[in-house]
C-alpha cells in the first residue's frame, strides 16, 4: 500500500515537471489553424513549419550563436578567474579571508535591477552596447560567486598535505595550482561550468538592457520579444521553446548527479 | 604552522572585477538616486533626497510592494510546503532514481522565459490547455484577481524541484539508526517528523527560505514575460516598475531610487536571515 | 519481562537467504547473544525481533503472542544501537526522556525517571550536554539509560561495545553485567567478539551463514563445541586442528600426527578420517622430557604476561600451546609437549560434527 503511494507521487511529480514542456511540444507541431481548435489536442497534422519558419523568418540561427559564444565565453572566464580566487582563498594566505568570502557571497544577493541602470550607463559610454563583450564581462562578474563557492569547497577537501609536499618539491604556488590543483578538482570545474553555463544561457535581465538590435539578442530575449504582426504565433515560440530546451535537456540528463552535488554543496557543508 | 604564501595574486582578478561590475555599480546607483536624470535629453539635476520622499507618496510603488511582497511570501509557502512533502514520499532510493531527477531538474533548467511563454500559452483564456482541462474561461492573464496567482502558480513549478532537491540532500544526512531507535522508542509517523526530522532539517530549510526568499523577492524574468506587469499593474512586482521606469520613462534618477529601495529591502532581509542562520549555527 | 521463542524463522532479502532457519527459545531473564562474524545475519536477527524487519517465513512469539504484525512502537523492546544513534539535536537529559516522552507520561514523572537513571549511570552532570560534547563511552551510557528508562520487556543490543577502546570495553563489559542483575530484563545481545558473548551471556548461539551452528551455555560451547567452526570461533587463542585417522573402532584407537591415542567416547565412530581439536591452553609445553611427553621443535615464543604461547613443530604440524614463563625455551631448539587426551574434541574430517 505504501508502495503504491510512493510510486503514485513519483509517476505525478513527473507528469507534473515534464507536462507543461510535453504540451509546449505537442504544440510546436501544429499547423497554424489547429492551435486554435477546440478542444486542444494531439495534432492530427502535424507539420514541422514552425521550426523552418523560426530559422527562415528571424535570426534565429545567429540568435543561437550569439548565446553560445556569451554562455561558453563566460564559462571558461569565469572558471579562470573563480578557481584562482578559490585557490587563494583555500589553501594560501589572504588577509581577511571570512571577509572576503563574505563580501562575494553578498554579491550574489544583489538584486540584478539594482546593477542595470548605472551598468547601462557605463556600458553606454564604452560604446559596447549591444556586443558579446558587455554581457560576457557582466556574466562572469555575477557568476562568479557561485564558481568561487563551488570551488573553495572542492579546494579545501583536497588535503594541505599535498601542497605542501610540493612546495617542498619546488613547486611554486602558481605551479601547484595548475599542475596539481585543477587536475585534483576537475569534477568540481566541471560541475561549476555546467552550472554557469546554465546560468548565463538562461540570463534574461541584462540580455534585455544591453542588447537593442534583433541579430545581437540572446535566446532568453528573442522568445520574449518574438514578434508578431497582428497575433502571437504560438506555433513559432513553442518551436523556439523546444529547439532551445533541447541541448539543457541533453545536459541535464547527462549531468544530473553532478548538478545536484552542485547545488546541494553549497546548503549541506556551508 | 609554516609560513603560507601569499594568495592575493590570485584572488585579485576576481576582487577587481567584481568590486568594478558590481560594486561601483551600487556606489553610482546610490548617487544617480539623488538626481533627476532623463538619460536621452542628458539632463542630469542633483536633488537630494526628492527622489526619495517621492517614492514613499508613490501609490505605484506601494503597489508594487505589496505585490512583491504578496508574491514572494505565497510562493515561498507553497514551495517549501509541497517541496518537504516531496521530498519526505521521494527521499528513498529506487530504480530510475536519476532519470527522475533528471525530469524534475527540467523546470529549473531552462529559461524562466522560456518557461514563462510556455504557461502564457497553457493560461491563454481561449485556446488554453488550462482551462479546457477545468472545463472553465477563466481569464487567467487578465483577470486582476487571477494574474498574480497564475504567476505564482508558474513560479512554483519551476522552483519547487529545486526546493524538493535541496531538501531531499538534506534528509539523506540524517542517519538511519535514528529513526529506527525513534520507532522503538515509541513514536509515530508525525511524531518522528516533528522531533526528528524537522529540526534536524531546519538548517537546510533555513538556507532555501533564504535563497528562494531573495530570489521572490527579485523576480523580473518571469512575471514581465508572463504578464508585463498588467492588467492593471496587479502583477508588477518592485523590479519590473523600476525597470519601467527606467527603460520606458527613461528616468533614470527616480529608477535609479527605486532600484536603491529594492537593493536596501534585500539588504534587510538577507542581514535578517544570516542572523537567524548563525544562531541556528550555534 | 518476556521470554522470546521463534518458530521456523526464515529472513530472505531478494533472492538471498539471510536467515536459514531459525528455531529456539530464548528464556525470560536471561542474557542470550547471538555470536557469529561479519556479516553472518545476527544483526538481522535483532531487526526482526524489534519489528524494524519484516519475517520471510515463521513467528516471532513474545511469551505466547504471536509478535510478527506489530509495530516497533507496539513491541515494547528497547535496542541500544552499535553507533548508540542518539538524537544529536537534543540534550542528554531529552535523549533520556523521549521514550517516556512518546508514551505521554506526566512531566514530574519524566523528571524523577530521568534523575534516576542518570544516577545509575553516572550521569548526572552531564544532562544539559548534547551528544557531540561527549566521549564514546559517555554517549554510551545515555543509549543503555534511553533504553532502561522504559522498562521494556526486552533489551536488544547490538554490538554496543565495538566502538569504544579496549579498557573501556572491559569496564563497560563489567556494568552491563552488573545491570542485567539488578534489572533482571531478558536482554538479547549481538557482537562478533566471542571473549564478549563468553563473559556476558547466560547462553549463547554462535551463528555462521545465516544457520545456528550451537546453542549451549558458554561452558558447554567452549568445553564440547558442536563443530569444527564453533570450535575455531570460541576461544581466543583459537583451537588447534590436527588430522588424524581412525585405526581401530572399539576399543577407540587413532593414529594422531604419528602417536596412538584412545581417548574415551560415548558414541562410536563411523569414518576413518578425523580432525583432533585441542585448546593452546591445555596443551603443556615444558623444556624437561617426562613420560608421554613428546619432543618438538619451538617455532615461535608470544610472552602473554603469566605464561607464554608457544608455537611448536611436531611431524610438520604447527600447534600453539603454553609454557611457564621460567622454562628454557628458545626459538629453534627442543621442546616437550603433552596431549591432553581427556581435553580432546574429535571432529568428522569431512561434516566438521563432532562426535
Amino acid at each position: 500500500m505504501k508502495r503504491g503511494v510512493f510510486y503514485f507521487s513519483i509517476v505525478l511529480m513527473v507528469l507534473y515537471c515534464s507536462g507543461p514542456f510535453l504540451w509546449q511540444f505537442i504544440t510546436s507541431l501544429k499547423p497554424d489553424y489547429e492551435l486554435t481548435m477546440i478542444p486542444p489536442v494531439i495534432s492530427k497534422n502535424p507539420t514541422a513549419i514552425h521550426y523552418v519558419s523560426i530559422f527562415r523568418e528571424h535570426p534565429f540561427l545567429r540568435i543561437i550563436l550569439n548565446s553560445a559564444i556569451v554562455a561558453s565565453s563566460t564559462t571558461i572566464l569565469s572558471l579562470i578567474i573563480g578557481s584562482s580566487c578559490a585557490f587563494g582563498l583555500a589553501k594560501l594566505r589572504v588577509k581577511y579571508k571570512s571577509f572576503i568570502l563574505g563580501f562575494i557571497l553578498s554579491v550574489s544577493m544583489f538584486p540584478p535591477i539594482a546593477t542595470v541602470s548605472p551598468l547601462y550607463i557605463i556600458i553606454r559610454a564604452l560604446g559596447i552596447r549591444d556586443t558579446w563583450l558587455a554581457l560576457v564581462i557582466t556574466y562572469t562578474t555575477f557568476s562568479l560567486p557561485l564558481s568561487i563557492w563551488i570551488l573553495t569547497n572542492f579546494f579545501k577537501e583536497i588535503p594541505d598535505e599535498i601542497y605542501l609536499a610540493a612546495r617542498v618539491d619546488g613547486c611554486t604556488p602558481y605551479q601547484i595550482f595548475y599542475k596539481i590543483m585543477l587536475p585534483l578538482s576537475l569534477p568540481g570545474i566541471f560541475t561549476t561550468a555546467i552550472l554557469v553555463f546554465i546560468f548565463s544561457w538562461n540570463e534574461f535581465l541584462f540580455a534585455l538592457t544591453f542588447t537593442s538590435t534583433p541579430a545581437s539578442r540572446t535566446i532568453p530575449v528573442a522568445i520574449a520579444l518574438f514578434p508578431g504582426l497582428h497575433e502571437v504565433p504560438w506555433g513559432d515560440i513553442a518551436a523556439a521553446s523546444v529547439v532551445v530546451t533541447i541541448p539543457l535537456i541533453f545536459i541535464v540528463f547527462a549531468f544530473q548527479r553532478r548538478i545536484v552535488e552542485g547545488l546541494t554543496s553549497g546548503a549541506i557543508k556551508g | 604552522m609554516t609560513k603560507r604564501e601569499n594568495g592575493y595574486g590570485f584572488v585579485m582578478p576576481a576582487l577587481v572585477l567584481l568590486s568594478f561590475v558590481t560594486v561601483y555599480p551600487i556606489f553610482y546607483v546610490f548617487y544617480l538616486s539623488l538626481h533627476r536624470k532623463l538619460l536621452i535629453f542628458d539632463i542630469s539635476k542633483y536633488v537630494g533626497l526628492d527622489n526619495y520622499l517621492f517614492l514613499l507618496q508613490d501609490d505605484r510603488f506601494w503597489n508594487a510592494m505589496k505585490n512583491t511582497v504578496y508574491f514572494t511570501a505565497v510562493s515561498v509557502s507553497l514551495e517549501l510546503l509541497i517541496g518537504l512533502s516531496l521530498a519526505i514520499l521521494l527521499h528513498r532510493s529506487f530504480r530510475f532514481k536519476g532519470l527522475v531527477r533528471a525530469i524534475v531538474l527540467i523546470p529549473w533548467a531552462i529559461p524562466t522565459v522560456v518557461s514563462a511563454r510556455m504557461w502564457e500559452w497553457m493560461y491563454n483564456t481561449d485556446f488554453g490547455i488550462l482551462n479546457y482541462m477545468l472545463g472553465a474561461k477563466i481569464n487567467w492573464l487578465g483577470d486582476t484577481f487571477w494574474a498574480i496567482h497564475a504567476a505564482i502558480l508558474m513560479d512554483v513549478w519551476k522552483t519547487t524541484p529545486f526546493v524538493v532537491i535541496l531538501l531531499i540532500a538534506g534528509l539523506k544526512v540524517i542517519p538511519q539508526e535514528l529513526y529506527q531507535a525513534a520507532k522503538i522508542d515509541g513514536a509515530g509517523n508525525w511524531a518522528i517528523f516533528r522531533r526528528i526530522t524537522f529540526p534536524l532539517l531546519r538548517p537546510v530549510i533555513l538556507i532555501v527560505l533564504i535563497f528562494r526568499t531573495l530570489d521572490a523577492f527579485r523576480v523580473f524574468d518571469a512575471v514581465y514575460v508572463l504578464t508585463g506587469g498588467g492588467p492593471a499593474n496587479t502583477t508588477e512586482t518592485l523590479s519590473i516598475y523600476a525597470y519601467k521606469v527606467l527603460f520606458q520613462t527613461l528616468q533614470f534618477g527616480y529608477g535609479s531610487t527605486l532600484s536603491v529601495t529594492v537593493f536596501l529591502f534585500i539588504g534587510c532581509i538577507s542581514i535578517f536571515y544570516i542572523k537567524i542562520l548563525s544562531k541556528e549555527m550555534r | 519481562m518476556a521470554g522470546i521463542r521463534f518458530d521456523k524463522i526464515r529472513k530472505r532479502f531478494k533472492d538471498v537467504t539471510v536467515i536459514k532457519e531459525l528455531n529456539l527459545p530464548i528464556h525470560d531473564g536471561e542474557f542470550f547473544t547471538f555470536v557469529g562474524p561479519s556479516g553472518c545475519g545476527k544483526s538481522t536477527i535483532l531487526n526482526m525481533i524489534a519489528g524494524l524487519e519484516p519475517v520471510t517465513e515463521g513467528k516471532i512469539y513474545f511469551d505466547n503472542t504471536v509478535v510478527n504484525d506489530l509495530t516497533p512502537q507496539e513491541r515494547d523492546v528497547a535496542m541500544v544501537f552499535q553507533s548508540y544513534a542518539l538524537y544529536p539535536h537534543m540534550s542528554v537529559y531529552e535523549n533520556i526522556a523521549f521514550p517516556l516522552r512518546m508514551k505521554k507520561v506526566q512531566i514530574k514523572t519524566i523528571d524523577e525517571e530521568v534523575k534516576r537513571v542518570a544516577a545509575l549511570l553516572g550521569l548526572n552532570d552531564l544532562l544539559q550536554r548534547k551528544p557531540k560534547e561527549l566521549s564514546g563511552g559517555q554517549r554510551q551510557r545515555v543509549a543503555l539509560g534511553r533504553a532502561m528508562i522504559r522498562k521494556p520487556k526486552v533489551f536488544l543490543m547490538d554490538e554496543p561495545l565495538s566502538n569504544l577502546d579496549a579498557r573501556l570495553r572491559i569496564e563497560m563489559r563489567a556494568e552491563l553485567k552488573r545491570l542485567h542483575q539488578d534489572l533482571r530484563i531478558t536482554t538479547v545481545y549481538v557482537t562478533h567478539d566471542q571473549a564478549e558473548a563468553m563473559s556476558l551471556s547466560s547462553r549463547i548461539a554462535v551463528i555462521y551463514q545465516g544457520e545456528v551452528q550451537q546453542c549451549g551455555t558458554p561452558i558447554e560451547v567452549y568445553l564440547k563445541p558442536a563443530n569444527i567452526f564453533v570450535g575455531e570461533f570460541i576461544g581466543s587463542p583459537p583451537m588447534n586442528f590436527i588430522k588424524g585417522t581412525v585405526l581401530n573402532i572399539q576399543p577407540l584407537k587413532i593414529n594422531l600426527n604419528g602417536i596412538i591415542i584412545s581417548p574415551l567416547l560415548e558414541t562410536s565412530i563411523g569414518k576413518t578420517s578425523v580432525i583432533i581439536g585441542i585448546r593452546p591452553e591445555d596443551i603443556p609445553i615444558t623444556d624437561k622430557k617426562s613420560d608421554e611427553s613428546i619432543e618438538v621443535t619451538v617455532a615461535l615464543i608470544e610472552p602473554a604476561g603469566s605464561f607464554n604461547w608457544v608455537d611448536i613443530e611436531w611431524n610438520n604440524v604447527r600447534i600453539k600451546g603454553a609454557a611457564k614463563v621460567d622454562a628454557d625455551l628458545r626459538a629453534g631448539c627442543k621442546a616437550f609437549m603433552k596431549i591432553p587426551i581427556k581435553k580432546i574434541v574429535i571432529f568428522d574430517a569431512d561434516s566438521g560434527k563432532r562426535f
